[in-house]
C-alpha cells in the first residue's frame, strides 16, 4: 500500500463499499419495478400488445334468408367475391394493377393508386361474382387477395320490394324487413386472427386463430308469394289502366293481424335497387348525390305505411260503429238527405247533390250519405269521438314491423268545433296511414279486436329450429261482439246493394266500404280512390284494400277500387278456402 | 512492475471477472441474434448480418481485453498514455465536426476507413484514465475541494461538454460526468458534499417532478423539445403516434413477457415494432423472450460483474489501481440502471446502451480494454500469506 496510509486505504473501501451497494440497491429497485410490469401489469400490455400484433380478418356469417309462408325463399344469398391487395407482399404492382383493371373493369389509374398506398390491405373491389374472382384468382398473383362473401339475392326480383327492402354493399339491411329485423338475419361475424410483423406481414408458421361465424337465422313471413303475385298483377293493371300514379293492395288476415300481400307499384328491382324505375341510367352504388337520394328515398317508399292519406268514406266505418257501440243512433233512425247539411255557416255538399231521401241507419251507410253521416257524429260527440278513436288504436301507430310507419294527423281535441267534427265524421279533414285504416276496418269486422298488422311470423336457425316465435299485442273488446255483428251485415249490404256493389262475386259473401278521398288542395280533380274488402261475412278470415292514386278519368272508389278487390276475391278465396255461406 | 510482482511469486487472477464477461458477451450474441435476425434478413438479405457484426467486435474486444491483461501495465497510463487517450479524444470528438457520419439523425459517427467509430466512446474511456492519472498526480490536494472541482472540470467537463454540444448526445455527457463524480467521490476525503450534491439533486428532481405533474393536469403544455420527453415519460401512451412510440413498444414487449417469457427468438416486438430492437432497447426483448426470470439472473450477473469489480478496486495495490477499477465500475454500474430505467420508463428516454450486451462495436471494444485494465489489476494485487 504505498504511499496510501491505512486509514486512507480504509476510507477508499469504505467508500467503494456505500458505492457498489447503492449501486445493488437501485438494482434492486430496478427489479421491483420490473416486477410490477411484468406481473402486476402483465395482462394490460399482454393484451396491448396482442391487439398490436394480432390481424383480423373478418368471416362473414351467412344472412338469415327471408322465406314466405309456403317456405318459398324471397331473400337468399348468393356467393360474391371481395379482391383485395397487401401492399407489402405485392411483388410486381403494374402487372397486378393492370390485371386488376382489366378484370374489374375499373380505371387503371385508380386501381394503381390503391396498389401503391402503403397499408395493411386495401380493398379493391367488392361484390365481385364467384367467376371473376376464381379467375382472378388463377392469375395467382402475389399480394393479391380474394374473399369470398355473401351476397344478398332475390329471386323475385321487384316481388313485395317495399316490403322486403334491401342491404347494402356491407350486408346491412337499409330499408324495409331487412332494415327491421336487421340483428335477427345479420348472425355473427367469425374472424380470423392472424399474427404480423410491423410491416404488416403474415408470420410463417404462426397459429391461427379462428373463430367461427354463426350464420344469421331465416325470418318467415306471412306474405302468401301466390297472393302477393296475383296482387301485383292486378296493381299494375290498375296502374297502368287508370294512369295512376300509385296503387297498393294489401291483403290481410283481420283475426290476426298477419299480412299476407302487401303490393305498392311502382316496385323497383331489389336486385338493383340503386336504378331508379323512372330514370335507368342512374344505377351506380356510390356517387348518389342528394337530389337523387330524394329520387331514391321516394322510389322505395312504402305508401302503405310511410305515408299518410285522408281515408274519406271508409272511414265511416269507424263512426258508424262508434254511433251504435255509444247507443247514439239505433237502426230504426232515419234521416232525410236534402242534398247538404248546414254545419255552423258552412253548407257541406252530399255526393248525391239531389239528396237520399229519407232513410234509415243501414241506407247510410250503403249510400254513403255524408249529411246522415254528420248528424250520426254529431249524436256520438267529440268526447266519445275521441274515445272510440282511442279504443281503435287510431291516435297511435299501428306498430306494424317495418320501419318509419307514419304517424296520425288529428286535430287536437280541444280545437275540434261543428265543423271538424262533422268532416271528420266522414273521413276527412285528418290523415292516417293506409295500414291504420285496414286495421281500423278490421277491428270492426272481427269481433271488435284491435290487431297488430305484421309479417315476421317466426325465425329459424340454420338446423331447422325455432328461434323465436313472434307474439304481437292485441286488445280484445275494442269494440263489442254485437256491433262488429252488426257492422259486418251492414257492410254486407253495401257490397250486395250499395256503392260496393263492384265487388260482389256470386256465391261469396263479403262485405265492403268504398271511398273516394279528393287530395289536399281541393280543387285540383286529384283523387286518391279506394275500396276496403273482407270476406266472409261471418267469419272474416280475409281483408283487403285498394288504393288507387291520382287515377285519370273515373275516380269513384266503387267503380274503380272496388273491381280490384273483387278480381283479387275471385282468385284468392277459393285458395284461401273461403266459401260463402 | 509487473514483471517484478511475476516474480514475487503467486500472481493473482480473478477467474470470477473472466467468466462473467465471457458469459455475458456471449448472452449478448445470442440475444442480438434472436432481436436482430429477422429485421435483419429483411434490410440486408442476411440474417445474421448484426450477429457477425457484434462477434467481430467482441474477438477484437476479447483480444484487446487479453493483450491489456498480458502486456500492459497499469501504470503506463502514468506515463502519458492517459494524457495520449485524452488528447486523442478530443481530437476525434473534434473531427466529428466536419468529418462525422449522420446515424438516426445523430451525428455521432466517424468513419475511418472501414472502420467505423463512435468517439463518445473514446471518451468515456479516457475520463476513466485521465481522470484516475490526474487524482494520482495531485496527490494529497485532492482532499481540497478546489482540486477535486478542477480535475473534474478540465477532465470530464471537457469531454462531457464536447460530446454534449458535437455530438448531442445528453446521456453520454451524464455517463462521462457520473464516472468522474463517482471517482473522485471515492478519491476525496469528505462524504458530506456528495451526500450533500445527491440529496440537492434529488430534491431538485422532485420539485420539478411535481410542478412537471401539475402542468400535465393543467394541461399548459409547451412545445420545448426537453421538456416533451419529460411530458412523454409521464404518460408515453398519449404519445404513441409520436416520441413516445419506443418507450410503448418497449413496455409492452416487458409487460407481455410476464413471469418466464415468451421463449428465447419468440419475441414479436422485435419484429419491427421496436426499431432497432438490438441496440438500446434489446433489455426489453430480454423481458419478452426470458421473462422476469431471465432479467432478473442478467441483473444478477450485472451484480456479480459489478462486485468483483468493486472487490479488486477495494485490493488493488495503489491508489491508480483503485481508481481505474473504480471508473470501469462506475461507467458499468451507470449504463446498466440507466438502460434497465429507461426501458422500463422508469426514468425519461435517453439513448443508453446495456454494457456488453446492447449492439455496438465501438462500445464493446473499450469495455472489454476496461475489463482487461481491472484484470490487470487484479494481477498485480499481492497475496498475503
Amino acid at each position: 500500500m504505498k504511499g496510501l496510509s491505512f486509514d486512507v486505504r480504509t476510507r477508499h473501501r469504505k467508500k467503494l463499499f456505500l458505492i457498489g451497494t447503492s449501486v445493488i440497491l437501485i438494482l434492486i429497485l430496478l427489479l421491483v419495478r420490473m416486477g410490477y410490469l411484468m406481473i402486476a401489469e402483465s395482462d394490460y400490455y399482454l393484451a396491448r400488445a396482442k391487439e398490436l400484433h394480432e390481424r383480423e380478418r373478418k368471416i362473414k356469417a351467412a344472412r338469415g334468408r327471408i322465406l314466405d309462408t309456403n317456405g318459398v325463399v324471397l331473400a337468399a344469398n348468393k356467393t360474391v367475391c371481395t379482391i383485395s391487395v397487401i401492399h407489402s407482399q405485392i411483388k410486381e404492382p403494374q402487372k397486378v394493377a393492370k390485371m386488376l383493371s382489366e378484370e374489374l373493369n375499373l380505371e387503371y389509374e385508380a386501381v394503381e393508386k390503391k396498389v401503391g398506398k402503403i397499408s395493411s390491405i386495401e380493398k379493391i373491389a367488392s361484390n365481385v361474382d364467384k367467376e371473376t374472382g376464381d379467375k382472378i384468382r388463377e392469375y395467382n398473383l402475389a399480394g393479391v387477395k380474394v374473399d369470398e362473401d355473401y351476397k344478398r339475392y332475390y329471386p323475385y326480383d321487384t316481388l313485395a320490394s317495399k316490403v322486403l327492402g334491401f342491404t347494402g354493399s356491407d350486408n346491412q339491411g337499409i330499408v324495409g324487413l331487412e332494415a327491421k329485423y336487421d340483428s335477427v338475419l345479420m348472425g355473427d361475424n367469425g374472424k380470423i386472427l392472424t399474427l404480423t410483423d410491423a410491416w404488416g406481414v403474415e408470420i410463417d408458421g404462426s397459429e391461427e386463430n379462428r373463430l367461427e361465424p354463426v350464420a344469421g337465422s331465416d325470418l318467415y313471413i306471412s306474405i302468401d308469394i301466390n297472393i302477393q303475385m296475383y296482387a301485383q298483377q292486378l296493381a299494375e293493371k290498375a296502374l297502368k289502366e287508370k294512369e295512376a300514379d300509385r296503387v297498393s293492395i294489401i291483403v290481410m288476415n283481420p283475426q290476426n293481424g298477419e299480412i299476407l300481400a302487401m303490393v305498392n307499384t311502382p316496385e323497383y328491382n331489389l336486385n338493383e335497387p340503386y336504378k331508379l324505375v323512372e330514370n335507368p341510367e342512374l344505377s351506380t352504388d356510390d356517387s348518389v348525390t342528394t337530389a337523387d337520394m330524394d329520387q331514391l328515398n321516394n322510389m322505395w317508399r312504402n305508401f302503405c305505411i310511410n305515408d299518410t292519406y285522408e281515408p274519406g268514406s271508409v272511414f265511416k266505418m269507424f263512426t258508424a260503429s262508434a254511433a251504435l257501440e255509444t247507443k247514439a243512433v239505433s237502426l230504426d233512425d232515419r234521416f232525410n238527405c236534402c242534398g247538404y247539411a248546414m254545419v255552423a255557416d258552412r253548407r257541406i255538399r252530399c255526393a248525391k247533390t239531389t239528396g237520399h231521401g229519407t232513410q234509415d241507419f243501414t241506407h247510410s251507410v250503403m249510400n254513403s250519405c255524408n249529411p246522415a253521416f254528420i248528424e250520426w257524429g254529431r249524436r256520438v260527440g267529440v268526447d266519445n269521438f275521441y274515445l272510440y278513436m282511442n279504443k281503435l288504436g287510431l291516435l297511435k301507430k299501428t306498430g306494424i314491423d317495418l320501419p318509419g310507419e307514419a304517424v296520425t294527423i288529428m286535430h287536437k281535441k280541444e280545437n275540434v268545433g261543428e265543423v271538424e267534427l262533422a268532416t271528420m265524421s266522414f273521413g276527412q279533414s285528418f290523415q292516417i296511414t293506409p295500414i291504420m285504416m285496414l286495421r281500423t276496418a278490421a277491428t270492426v269486422v272481427n269481433g271488435g279486436r284491435l290487431i297488430t298488422p305484421h309479417f315476421a311470423v317466426k325465425t329459424m336457425n340454420a338446423d331447422g329450429q325455432t328461434v323465436q316465435e313472434y307474439a304481437y299485442e292485441s286488445k280484445e273488446q275494442a269494440l263489442t261482439e254485437e256491433t262488429s255483428n252488426i257492422m259486418k251485415g251492414i257492410l254486407r249490404q253495401v257490397v250486395e246493394e250499395g256503392g260496393g256493389k263492384n265487388a260482389y262475386i256470386e256465391g261469396f259473401s263479403i262485405g265492403g266500404k268504398t271511398a273516394t278521398s279528393e287530395k289536399l288542395p281541393r280543387g285540383t280533380g286529384k283523387y286518391i280512390s279506394s275500396f276496403i274488402g273482407f270476406s266472409s261475412v261471418s267469419n272474416p278470415k280475409v281483408i283487403a284494400m285498394c288504393l288507387i292514386d291520382e287515377p285519370v278519368g273515373v275516380y269513384y272508389g266503387g267503380t274503380i277500387a272496388a273491381p280490384v278487390i273483387r278480381q283479387l276475391f275471385e282468385n284468392i278465396l277459393p285458395y284461401l278456402e273461403i266459401t260463402g255461406e | 512492475m509487473g514483471r517484478k510482482i511475476k516474480k514475487q511469486g503467486k500472481r493473482y487472477f480473478d477467474y470470477s471477472l473472466l467468466f462473467v464477461t465471457i458469459f455475458i458477451c456471449g448472452f449478448g450474441l445470442v440475444m442480438i441474434y434472436s432481436t436482430s435476425s429477422y429485421t435483419a434478413q429483411m434490410n440486408y438479405g442476411n440474417s445474421e448480418y448484426f450477429f457477425m457484426k457484434q462477434l467481430q467486435s467482441d474477438l477484437i474486444g476479447f483480444a484487446a481485453m487479453y493483450f491489456i491483461y498480458r502486456f500492459f501495465d497499469y501504470h503506463y497510463f502514468q506515463k502519458y498514455w492517459a494524457l495520449g487517450f485524452f488528447i486523442l479524444s478530443i481530437i476525434c470528438l473534434l473531427a466529428i465536426i466536419p468529418f462525422g457520419t449522420v446515424v438516426n439523425g445523430a451525428k455521432r459517427w466517424l468513419y475511418i476507413g472501414p472502420i467505423n467509430f463512435q468517439p463518445s466512446e473514446l471518451a468515456k474511456f479516457a475520463t476513466i484514465v485521465m481522470t484516475a492519472v490526474g487524482i494520482c498526480a495531485v496527490g494529497k490536494k485532492i482532499n481540497r475541494l478546489r482540486y477535486v472541482i478542477l480535475i473534474c472540470m478540465v477532465i470530464s467537463g471537457v469531454l462531457s461538454a464536447m460530446v454534449l454540444f458535437i455530438t448531442n448526445n445528453l446521456s453520454s455527457a451524464i455517463i462521462i460526468f457520473g464516472i468522474a463524480f463517482v471517482m473522485t467521490f471515492v478519491a476525496y476525503k469528505g462524504y458530506s458534499i456528495y451526500i450533500g450534491l445527491t440529496a440537492a439533486v434529488g430534491a431538485l428532481f422532485m420539485v420539478f417532478y411535481s410542478w412537471l405533474t401539475n402542468l400535465v393536469k393543467s394541461g399548459n403544455m409547451t412545445d420545448s423539445f426537453r421538456l416533451n420527453r419529460f411530458l412523454i415519460w409521464l404518460n408515453p401512451e398519449k404519445y404513441i403516434d409520436g416520441k413516445g412510440y419506443q418507450t410503448v413498444q418497449a413496455l409492452y414487449a416487458i409487460g407481455s413477457g410476464g413471469l418466464f417469457g415468451k421463449g428465447l427468438g419468440k419475441s414479436l416486438q422485435k419484429l419491427g415494432f421496436i426499431p432497432e430492437s438490438q441496440n438500446d432497447m434489446i433489455f426489453s426483448i430480454i423481458c419478452e423472450e426470458l421473462g422476469l426470470f431471465g432479467a432478473v439472473c442478467v441483473i444478477l450477473i450485472f451484480i456479480l460483474m459489478i462486485w468483483r469489480i468493486v472487490h479488486i478496486a477495494q485490493n488493488a495495490p495503489d491508489l491508480l489501481g483503485t481508481l481505474l477499477a473504480t471508473g470501469v465500475f462506475a461507467q458499468i454500474a451507470i449504463q446498466v440502471v440507466l438502460n434497465i430505467a429507461v426501458v422500463t420508463n422508469t426514468i425519461p428516454n435517453t439513448g443508453v446502451s446495456l454494457p456488453f450486451i446492447s449492439y455496438g462495436g465501438t462500445s464493446s471494444l473499450f469495455l472489454m480494454a476496461e475489463i482487461g485494465i481491472v484484470l490487470n489489476i487484479s494481477s498485480q494485487i499481492r497475496l498475503e500469506k
